[in-house]
């Protein structure tokens, strides 16, 4: 539980270079070859989720409704079909429907379809949503999903930001005084963090929303929305509040509790001992001595906490009706729009993706085994 | 033997870990009790009975204990009848011979009312046995201050149900007020504020019948707003039902899913280590796609596209989570007994390849198993909930999820019915504490880094 497992290794960079290549050109070509693996991984990712969804002919259907859609939508807007009956414009359509699944290549066998939908997903060419519209009006998945995302993104770049600075402070300071009556009260409430964070959402709605009314049940702003941008700001603040703080709870106690186990291991190491005793403070002996070492381990530690965080967005926004992706996804669930759901399945691998990524960047950046930076300070 | 009982030694040393333990106990034992006091089969039926199984419940009425708090006093559900079942005093029913072709059959409920709110509502269910001619039944509605409000008069053909609250002529006598409302009021009191009147109250459904050995029989149900210990659901369910069936499948559930990815996960980083190479390589791969892989979207899309069985969600589940971020952690600890000489003796007596991995190398680290499996129990039961709320629990079984999913959908917060919230919230809470606290405690048994700090 502790020794945290490192989801990707530095593979290629870990490898001593020689001294004349410049910092550079490693940093790129670390990063080059680190998107190239994210990419297949993702590309992996994507297609397993095509497989599993088309087990049962959905994504099929989804592609023949997205024909069928603009096939009636060009024959409905031409002049030449002006004329036509009823009866001759529909044989028209499913004419024209044949022949453009064909040409889709819906005739072929499966493999190869797959490997279509697989570049549509890839390039978020995702298809076309049948009951549901975004707010703008479309009807596309892609459109539908991307506008649900900074929503998103906001509440959960906030909760990572609150729970990486809190969590490393109050670990630090727990392993400066470690045994006291706070680091105790701390290490017991480690359990709690068993719960996902949906779950102290209903508490804290019922606490601060219920009982005691001091934050709204949910919702993004309060409606209608303000006029004046500051307004409107601060009621989006007004309605993050709870479901920040239920993110936060649920994952910061188990997070200090590692953290803080880190920090104690790290700092029996002899040459902590020894940098004490040259004398270092102990701000630099922690900096120096304990966190370089342990930060590592905390950024992988972290990135899978994150990827939990966002599997947990999927209850923890319908709960709080927070209009963002996991909501989405619970909506279209709830409709059966097979075609949003599998786009945002595929949107969930993408960001999973991006995280991993760009925490194995930071990773290399700190990891002094790495050194991609080259800096030899001891900057953290 | 000894190995577990050294184990349980130390654990002794943690009062966490007691509590922990004293809580799965329980939980197994109430289990055991639950599945055999409530067999499987008879559970469902009663979760899917719908309102005919629970029609004398009332809705949405809260546990009784409420009533314990100071100055809360609800009513409780007063049920009646029907006269001969039970030798109640507060029933009586006689015939009066009206004329030649026709008979009084009058039933007469009694009985006290003390709560300081009104009910949630009266009914009257009606019985008749009669060949040709229907009977009429006229309901009369006497107040403890002696008024008298004539309810409604039915034509009895089959059973009858009347709800008060229903008789539009009742609602108009009654000055548009509801009739739970009207006619338990106490005149005195502020119109716009009603109090209930408390003393005894009577209904009297006589019964005229144009037969000889024609009957009618009645029962009458005024709804409380609390009910047993758990109170009871939107389809008048008592929750009770599903607060402790929930439990041996929110354990069962638990259990098979921490078993069936850890020992799966344990293997196939054994696998790996012993075999090294590409097949080590290839291992490490999938794990980093496994990674990225969005596990409860797909959950949810299996759910909707192919079954919604807890047993099936349960094979998915293991079946993504072998090649989980665990493998990495096992491995190093392999990579690091794999050296070990009695590797090389096994390999010289001939021994088979996974011969030496089931048999030497995996119960070497069975005890660095098992901490990071009791951790993970509790988690899979959120998994369980989280799925409920989502709409896609088991369509059939009653769980704690489907509970809170129940509750969240009919905006139970919103209109503070808090217990049924808290009621599944608290078991889920407190079942998923006492394995992660015998967890954490384990961890630091077999964690001997830890064990100093």
């Amino acid at each position: 539980m502790t020794d945290a497992a490192l989801p990707l290794r530095p593979d290629a960079a870990s490898v001593e270079r020689p001294e004349s290549q410049s910092t550079l050109t490693r940093v790129v070509h670390y990063t080059g070859m680190r998107m190239i693996a994210m990419l297949i991984t993702i590309l992996i990712g994507v297609y397993l989720t095509i497989i599993i969804a088309n087990m049962g002919g959905h994504v099929d259907n989804i592609r023949k409704g997205y024909i069928r859609e603009t096939v009636a939508i060009a024959t409905g807007q031409s002049e030449e079909f002006r004329n036509m009956t009823a009866e001759e414009r529909r044989e028209h359509i499913d004419k024209l429907v044949a022949l453009q699944e064909k040409r889709m290549g819906l005739d072929q066998p499966f493999l190869l379809r797959s490997f279509r939908f697989l570049w549509g997903a890839m390039t978020l060419d995702l298809g076309w949503a049948d009951n549901m519209s975004s707010d703008s009006g479309s009807r596309q998945v892609r459109n539908i999903i991307l506008e649900r995302l900074p929503a998103t993104l906001l509440l959960f770049s906030t909760s990572f930001f609150m729970l990486f600075f809190v969590g490393i402070f109050v670990a630090l300071y727990l392993s400066r005084n470690y045994g006291s009556r706070l680091d105790r009260l701390i290490i017991g409430l480690a359990p709690t963090s068993a719960a996902p964070s949906w779950f102290y959402g209903l508490f804290f709605i019922l606490l601060f929303a219920a009982l005691l009314g001091w934050f709204p049940f949910g919702g993004l702003v309060s409606a209608p929305p303000p006029e004046s941008i500051i307004n409107y700001a601060l009621s989006v603040l007004n309605h993050m509040v709870l479901p920040v703080i239920a993110i936060f709870f649920s994952a910061i106690f188990l997070g200090i509790y590692g953290w803080r186990t880190f920090f104690l291991i790290f700092s029996n190491e002899d040459y902590v001992d020894m940098a004490r005793a040259k004398g270092l403070s102990d701000r630099v002996v922690e900096r120096r001595y304990i966190m370089r070492p342990t930060m590592p381990s905390i950024v992988t530690g972290l990135a899978l906490s994150i990827i939990g965080l966002w599997f947990g967005s999927i209850v923890l926004e319908t709960i709080f009706n927070w209009p963002g992706l996991g909501r989405l996804f619970y909506l279209a669930s709830n409709i059966f729009e097979t075609s949003v759901i599998v786009g945002s399945t595929v949107i969930y691998a993408y960001l999973l993706g991006i995280t991993v990524f760009f925490l194995d960047i930071v990773y290399a950046l700190i990891d002094p085994r790495v050194k991609v930076g080259g800096n030899p300070g001891g900057q953290v | 033997m000894t190995a577990v009982r050294r184990t349980l030694a130390a654990l002794s040393q943690y009062p966490s870990a007691v509590a922990g333990l004293a809580i799965i106990a329980a939980m197994v034992l109430f289990s055991i009790y639950i599945v055999i006091a409530i067999p499987y089969s008879e559970a469902i039926d009663l979760w899917r009975g719908g309102e005919g199984v629970w029609l004398e419940n009332p809705r949405t009425a809260q546990p009784k204990w409420v009533n314990l708090f100071p100055g809360v006093n609800l009513p409780e559900t007063v049920i009646l009848g029907p006269a001969g079942e039970s030798d109640d005093a507060s029933v009586q029913k006689e015939r009066q011979v009206v004329s030649e072709e026709m008979t009084d059959v009058i039933t007469t409920f009694t009985f006290d009312y003390t709560a300081d709110e009104f009910p949630q509502e009266i009914s009257l269910f009606l019985t008749s046995e009669h060949e040709q001619k229907r009977p009429l039944v006229s309901l009369t509605w006497l107040t403890p201050d002696g008024r008298e409000i004539r309810i409604a008069d039915v034509t009895v053909e089959g059973p009858v149900t009347v709800r008060f609250s229903q008789e539009e002529k009742l609602e108009r006598r009654l000055d548009g007020v509801r009739a739970e409302i009207g006619l338990f009021a106490d005149p005195a009191s502020d119109e716009k504020d009603p109090r209930p009147l408390k003393g005894t109250y009577r209904l009297v459904a006589a019964g005229l019948v144009f037969e000889d050995d024609a009957d009618v029989d009645a029962r009458l149900v005024v709804y409380g707003k609390v009910y047993g210990l758990a109170g009871t659901d939107h389809l008048r369910r008592d929750l009770m039902l599903a607060l402790m069936w929930g439990m041996p499948v929110a354990l069962a559930f638990g259990l098979l899913a921490a078993v069936g990815t850890s020992v799966s996960t344990f293997i196939v980083a054994a696998i790996g280590v012993w075999f090294g190479g590409i097949v080590d390589a290839a291992i490490q791969r999938i794990t980093e796609v496994n990674l990225i892989l969005p596990v409860l979207p797909i959950l949810i899309m299996v759910g909707l596209f192919y079954s919604r069985s807890i047993w099936v969600m349960l094979g998915v589940l293991i079946a993504l989570s072998v090649f989980s971020s665990g493998i990495k952690t096992s491995r190093a600890i392999f990579l690091q007994i794999k050296e070990s000489p009695y590797f090389e003796a096994a390999r010289a007596y001939g021994a088979g390849n996974f011969r030496i991995i089931f048999l030497y190398l995996i119960p070497r680290l069975i005890p660095t198993l098992v901490p990071g499996f009791v951790v993970a129990i509790p988690s899979f039961v959120f998994v369980e909930a989280t799925l409920a709320v989502l709409n896609l629990g088991d369509p059939l079984l009653p769980t704690w999820g489907k509970v809170l999913s129940d509750a969240r959908v009919n905006d139970a917060l919103y209109q503070g019915n808090y217990y049924w919230v808290l009621e599944p919230a608290a078991l889920l809470l407190i079942s998923g504490l006492g394995f992660s606290m015998v967890g954490f405690a384990l961890d630091r048994v077999f964690n001997p880094r830890l064990r100093d700090l």
